[in-house]
């Protein structure tokens, strides 16, 4: 009896106690996934496979992996041309570091991620879109695939199969918004990173005009496993009703700060308390920003949620990248919200109304009110203008949706900490020192 | 069709158009700022924001954009819900946080889509209490002033200038609040449509330079439909005026012909009609250079003897209306009736004419340009020659996207998603040319060649359509597939090389596609607003005829119209005629070198203080109503030639109205449909209820004069048109022919445009302006192909061969008087290829002296020029008239020194 593996995005960094090379993945059975599918599988045995392991997209939006790429045409219908497969390495979500782990210390993993992906949908091209400030990824990425090259895993007649792929890592010239798939579609072709308008949507219609699947890091990461162990295996992983591990971080004043790769469906308070450590001494948590800048504020109260991706939005939020934000007692509510709107107004593409000129007067807002130039009614205009900036579909893409969210609900769970300022002509965490 | 639901109410709209559109179609008053018809929808602003409902259920809805959202059968959504109300105020209220609110400034004012859509959506209370975000300007050339702090970021600018007119110099930089439209530093815009960003601009960011020296509110205009003088599209115009002087020129909406666009020769070259070298008095010659003024009874007087006397030779001219060509070619006889065109330019009118008469290909409108799915252009340089026709093309090989997209499933007003799917795939477009033109970035291949040989190839890809041998050149069998593949294939072609062989290889081309069973069509330029007119119109002596007649002195008189004789012929064959008749009587508008020649001078009307009809390209007649009344006496030249004529005892010119005149023109063969055109002056019954030139709101009209004299006076009355010089009479319903400006209640601005269209983007509301006097099809013979002379190509040593070259701005001859338009042409120049350049001892920016012409032309170097020829910037000084044949001889100036760019100048900044 083999006893599989619980910990496949990590196990081999932990056993290595480092960068995982080409000698060490192979010598953990790498690349053998890849060379079983492509060599003696079908693509649509493969995509059947995640699709039924239930693997679901780890950027943060939760569509199922293997329903995405079951979009992709095939065969004539597809036209003639290439097809694409664009690995989402533009990891910028503040708080988010997981895509950059899996990047700079398992390499090979992504791209046998990439190798079965592509032969999936039945991809010539493929892209790293890549952070441009990730520059040791790239390190670990360009080395890795020049080793791949080598072997013959990657390019032409992929492991001697009829299958090639061209892999190539394109540095991002670094905007937020370029995670957004579809920006991140019109900066690969060298145009202004501003989402698209869908339909026609990538699977479609992607880059160059041809069917294009984007998938984050981490979901490709997740893909070899699926394929080696098999469907029960990867389902089984998760302790809720999601399938598979998850790579959760913490950071804020907790004991240790740090990224794990736990079942899907660990409870917030055992990757805090167990994990993270528990609160330094002399803090106590009040905010939890659950997936990234970008979700709404949790609280104490739903500490006892599993992160997967429904109970997290049952509770008003988004599981997001699973990168949690802890916000204690000691900081004040008001400007942890200028941080965040100060980002999300300077990475707006600027090419909506809402969005462009919205977050900014936000922004500005905010701002009054920390420093004690708040007035009478700001709270209502700050509602009002973030419910319209807010819901989905007032504006062109999620950027601003995304942007308040956590402003919404800083709003509604932190209010008095607003009132406060607006009444005292000032911030009361100043005064008290902080 | 699909029924909507809006507000409960149910409409009929077409289905899968967006709901903007359709609501608007409807009449329903809906903002919107990214949206354009001719542009479709990219979703940028947000402000055309309404409910939509998911049945007859759902109370709530949810937002949604109405341009972003197809109409299908049952949609149902409301623009009047609160909340739909309120977020489309909020959408105002962010556009404004930065704007400078300096609309009492700003030129926009009055006629600005962004006043209209703040006042529409209610939004009134300013609660953004930052500081704005400034930027600074940037000098955009003689056309176009830039002020970037009124942008609101709709992205209209360069989707027009980049995406549609295929520019390259206007880009939008920044991100987040800080986006900034403009050039890459301080320069001319270079696009030849750049002044359409005056229109397409929801607010003052661009705004018309020339315009701005002596500005007016829209309001307090008067203005007249009109058509442009500037070529042979005859694209539509709105010229407006006020103080009589002509103020600027605006886009008229024509479905078929212009839509929503002009070029830049177009709007910015009417200038000449203010030019301090108007003739403004009847004048006679005393000696040389001196022109005495005279009475203008007596001046008809002697025009009158001189008639009364015989031997009259009457000159027209191509820039002149029908009505005036149809005057003197009355007076003299037809026997006695010169076109006014060249020779050259007269027989490749007529080959023209004659061509689209014989062919069954239809001429196609604009609209049918742009549907078109292959194009082959022959030796003609549309971009420099018929600059509005290139804009067409632009969007027909750009419709590929739109076929792609319809395989796709996207909308065709999706506009964002129809490009990104089509990634610039376009339709086939193949140019065979003399040198590089500026739309070569879309032809799918590209021939350089001297004009015979250009000939050849067309009658090369017409074998090859027939039957393919094989070994046919590359250019010519693709073109030929591609043609005859293609389900609307097109071919264009015209007069600029002046080579007969282009024009008959085109209709060849028509001819063997129509044998393979295809439906082309045909479209010919030739280069001025009544080309078409003055070639249906005729006459009984050819330009060069008619000047050896006059200058072997048989000629007492010789009248000419509207036209100099130096760009008609060559300078000897000119001098000696007009040196020579005893009589020289000249009608024009402008001081040229014919008139300061002219013994006698009559101060001839411009289309902007006159009414008449051009005949555009299509052999579309149209009518230009008189804007203002001239000052002094100037005066339509009919009606110096009618009264003359009475005057001398003549009766057939009896004619007091231009409607007369035009009654005598319906005569003539070919224009019975001119009457038809536009209502005549008693279209609605009464001198007294006309449409009104003024706007409702025209103010100042019991002071404007009191500089002068503070009695109010009297209002003109216009017996001419159906047209008043008041703000009073019926400014509605009437014939599209008559629209003086485009406003509706609400909207002030030129968006107003959709007010006046049957439905959104289509044809304009009473039909679209003009009648074809021509119909195609099969009368006549096609002309077969003409023996042409094959010369040797020239040297250095024995001369060079002279090819005809264009320029939008400087080879017009009324336009190249309009200062904006001067300061966008080059100097003079001739184009030479890198041998022969070298043997001459010339580079990039000598000069080269032509003694033959007696002219010194800058010097331009093109790989693509043959080498023994060289190409000559036709209209511009030196070189006006019709080039020289044989070889002739060029040396570099050594005293040459290029006059400034004035584009180069430095820009100080703050």
């Amino acid at each position: 009896m083999v006893t599989l593996s619980t910990k496949p995005l990590t196990e081999r960094v932990e056993a290595v106690g480092g960068v995982v090379d080409m000698a060490a993945y192979e010598n953990a059975g790498g690349y053998e996934a890849a060379r079983q599918a492509i060599t003696k599988s079908e693509p649509e045995a493969v995509q059947g496979l995640v699709k039924d392991a239930d693997l679901r997209g780890r950027g943060g939006a939760g569509f199922p992996t293997g329903v995405k790429w079951g979009f992709v045409p095939k065969g004539d219908a597809a036209g003639p041309g290439h097809k694409y497969l664009v690995c989402n390495a533009d990891e910028m979500e503040p708080g988010t570091f997981k895509d950059r782990y899996l990047m700079e210390m398992d390499p090979h993993l992504l791209i046998e991620g990439m190798l079965i992906a592509a032969f999936a949908i039945g991809a010539d091209k493929a892209y790293i879109f890549l952070r441009g400030e990730y520059h040791e990824s790239f390190k670990q990425l360009y080395s890795a695939l020049a080793d791949a090259s080598e072997k013959g895993y990657v390019g032409q007649n992929v492991f001697g199969s009829d299958f090639s792929v061209d892999l190539v890592i394109h540095r991002s010239g670094g905007r937020y918004i370029c995670g957004e798939e579809t920006a991140l579609l019109n900066a690969l072709e060298g145009k202004r990173g501003q989402p698209r308008t869908k339909p026609p949507f990538p699977p479609a219609s992607g880059a160059w005009g041809r069917p294009t699947i984007v998938n984050n890091v981490e979901t490709l990461c997740n893909v070899p496993g699926i394929l080696k162990n098999g469907v029960d295996w990867f389902r089984d992983l998760g302790i809720g009703n999601d399938s598979g591990t998850k790579l959760y971080g913490v950071s804020g004043r907790v004991k240790r700060p740090g990224l794990w790769e736990l079942p899907i469906g660990t409870t917030i308070r055992e990757i805090i308390e167990e994990h993270a450590g528990g609160m330094q001494d002399g803090y106590k948590l009040r905010g939890i920003l659950p997936g990234g800048a970008s979700t709404d504020f949790l609280t104490i109260e739903h500490l006892d949620l599993p992160m997967d991706y429904g109970s997290i939005q049952a509770a008003g939020s988004r599981m997001g990248t699973g990168t949690m934000i802890l916000m204690d007692d000691s900081i004040c509510p008001v400007a942890i919200s200028i941080n965040l709107q100060h980002f999300f107004a300077q990475e707006s593409c600027g090419f909506c109304t809402p969005c462009r000129e919205g977050l900014p007067w936000l922004e500005q807002l905010l701002i009054d009110i920390e420093e004690g130039r708040g007035q009478p009614g700001d709270l209502e205009l700050l509602d009002g203008n973030a419910a319209f900036i807010g819901a989905p579909g007032n504006t062109f893409c999620l950027h601003a949706t995304g942007a308040m969210e956590p402003l919404l609900s800083a709003l509604r769970c932190f209010r008095e900490d607003f009132e406060a300022h607006i009444e005292s002509g000032g911030c009361p965490y100043r005064e008290r020192g902080h | 069709m699909a029924t909507i639901v809006v507000d409960g109410v149910e409409f009929e709209v077409d289905e899968g158009q967006n709901l903007l559109h359709a609501c608007l179609s409807q009449g329903l008053e809906l903002p919107y700022f990214c949206w354009h018809p001719s542009l479709g929808s990219v979703g940028a602003c947000r402000q055309c924001a309404v409910i939509q409902y998911a049945d007859a259920d759902d109370t709530r809805g949810r937002l949604t954009m109405a341009c972003m959202t197809p109409a299908k059968d049952g949609t149902r959504i409301s623009i009047q819900t609160e909340t739909a109300k309120q977020f489309r105020a909020s959408v105002i209220e962010w556009l404004m946080e930065n704007h400078p609110h300096d609309c009492p400034v700003c030129e926009e004012g009055g006629e600005c889509h962004l006043q209209d859509m703040t006042v529409m959506t209610g939004h009134t209370q300013r609660r953004y209490r930052g500081r704005k975000r400034t930027f600074e300007n940037q000098y955009l050339g003689p056309f176009l002033n830039h002020e970037m702090n009124r942008c609101i970021t709709c992205y209209r600018c360069v989707r027009f200038y980049n995406d549609y007119a295929g520019g390259t110099d206007l880009q939008v930089f920044g991100s987040r609040d800080r986006m900034y439209f403009g050039r890459t530093t301080d320069g001319v815009l270079e696009n030849e449509f750049s002044g359409n960003l005056i229109e397409v601009c929801p607010t003052g960011v661009f705004t018309d330079k020339p315009f701005s020296e002596s500005y007016t509110r829209k309001w307090d205009l008067s203005s007249a439909p009109s058509i442009c003088a500037g070529c042979a599209v005859g694209c539509n115009t709105f010229v407006s005026e006020r103080y009589g002087r002509l103020k600027r020129v605006h886009n008229r909406y024509h479905g078929e012909l212009n839509g929503y666009f002009l070029c830049d020769r177009g709007r910015f070259g009417a200038g000449f009609v203010n030019s301090t070298d108007r003739i403004e008095h009847v004048g006679e010659r005393v000696e040389d250079d001196f022109f005495d003024v005279l009475d203008v009874e007596v001046g008809i007087a002697k025009l009158a003897e001189m008639i009364r006397q015989g031997d009259v030779v009457g000159i027209g001219s191509p820039r002149a209306s029908l009505e005036t060509n149809v005057a003197l070619k009355t007076l003299v006889g037809e026997a006695q009736f010169c076109t006014g065109m060249s020779s050259a330019e007269e027989s490749l009118v007529d080959l023209i004419i004659q061509t689209q008469r014989a062919t069954s290909a239809d001429i196609p409108s604009l609209s049918d340009v742009e549907s078109a799915d292959a194009v082959l252009i022959l030796g003609e340089d549309v971009l420099n020659t018929a600059p509005r026709v290139a804009l067409a093309l632009r969007q027909t090989v750009r419709n590929r996207a739109l076929n792609l997209a319809g395989e796709a499933g996207i909308p065709q007003w999706q506009d964002a998603g129809v490009s990104s799917h089509a990634q610039g795939r376009l339709n086939p477009l193949f140019i065979a040319s003399v040198l590089p033109s500026g739309i070569d970035d879309i032809a799918a291949d590209l021939l350089h060649d001297v004009p015979l040989n250009l000939a050849d190839c067309g009658f090369a890809i017409a074998a090859c359509i027939g039957e393919a041998t094989g070994s046919e050149p590359d250019f010519v069998r693709k073109a030929a597939a591609a043609l005859r593949s293609a389900q609307n294939p097109l071919i264009v072609s015209g007069t600029s090389t002046r080579t007969r062989a282009i024009v008959e290889a085109a209709g060849a081309v028509v001819a063997a596609l129509e044998s393979a069973g295809k439906v082309p069509r045909l479209l010919l330029v030739a280069p001025e607003a009544n080309s078409f007119g003055s070639g249906l119109i005729g006459g009984g002596l050819d330009m060069n005829t008619a000047l050896q007649r006059v200058a072997s002195g048989s000629t007492k008189t010789l009248i000419v119209a509207e036209n100099d004789i130096f760009r008609r012929a060559e300078r000897e064959r000119v001098e000696q005629a007009l040196c020579t008749v005893e009589n020289l009587v000249v009608l024009d508008s402008l001081d040229t070198p014919t008139a300061s020649l002219a013994g006698l001078v009559f101060p001839a009307a411009t289309f902007a203080e006159s009414t008449g009809t051009f005949v555009n390209y299509e052999t579309r007649a149209q009518r230009f109503y008189c804007v203002f009344e001239p000052r002094h006496e100037i005066a339509p030249s009919w009606r110096w030639l009618a009264q003359a004529a009475t005057d001398a005892g003549r009766d057939d010119l009896g004619w007091t109205h231009v409607d007369d005149v035009l009654e005598a023109v319906a005569a003539s063969p070919n224009m019975a449909g001119v009457r038809a055109v536009a209502p005549d002056a008693g279209y609605l019954g009464s001198s007294l209820c006309k449409t009104p030139r003024e706007t409702p709101r025209f103010s100042g009209r019991t002071a404007m004069n009191a500089n002068v004299n503070i009695h109010e006076p009297k209002t003109s009355v216009d017996e001419e048109t159906p047209l008043s010089f008041s703000m009073e009479g019926l400014n509605r319903d009437q014939p599209s022919a008559l629209l003086p400006f485009v406003w509706a209640p609400g909207w002030n601005s030129n968006q107003s445009v959709f007010k006046f269209q049957q439905e959104v983007g289509g044809a304009a509301a009473g039909g679209d302006p003009g009648v074809r006097l021509l119909a195609s099809g099969s009368i006549g013979t096609m002309p077969a192909r003409s023996a042409s002379v094959r010369s040797d190509r020239g040297g250095v040593d024995t001369g060079f061969r002279l090819i005809p070259v264009q320029a939008i701005f400087g080879s017009d001859e009324l336009s190249s008087r309009s200062p904006p338009v001067v300061e966008r042409s080059s100097a003079a120049f001739m184009i030479f290829s890198p041998m022969d350049a070298e043997r001459l001892g010339a580079t990039q920016g000598m000069g080269v002296s032509c003694s033959v012409l007696g002219a010194t032309f800058a010097v331009t170097v093109d790989a693509a020029m043959k080498s023994g020829y060289v190409g000559v910037s036709v209209g511009f000084t030196g070189a006006e008239g019709e080039l020289p044949d044989g070889l002739i001889g060029l040396a570099v100036d050594p005293n040459y020194r290029p006059t400034p760019n004035p584009h180069d100048r430095v820009i100080a900044r703050g």
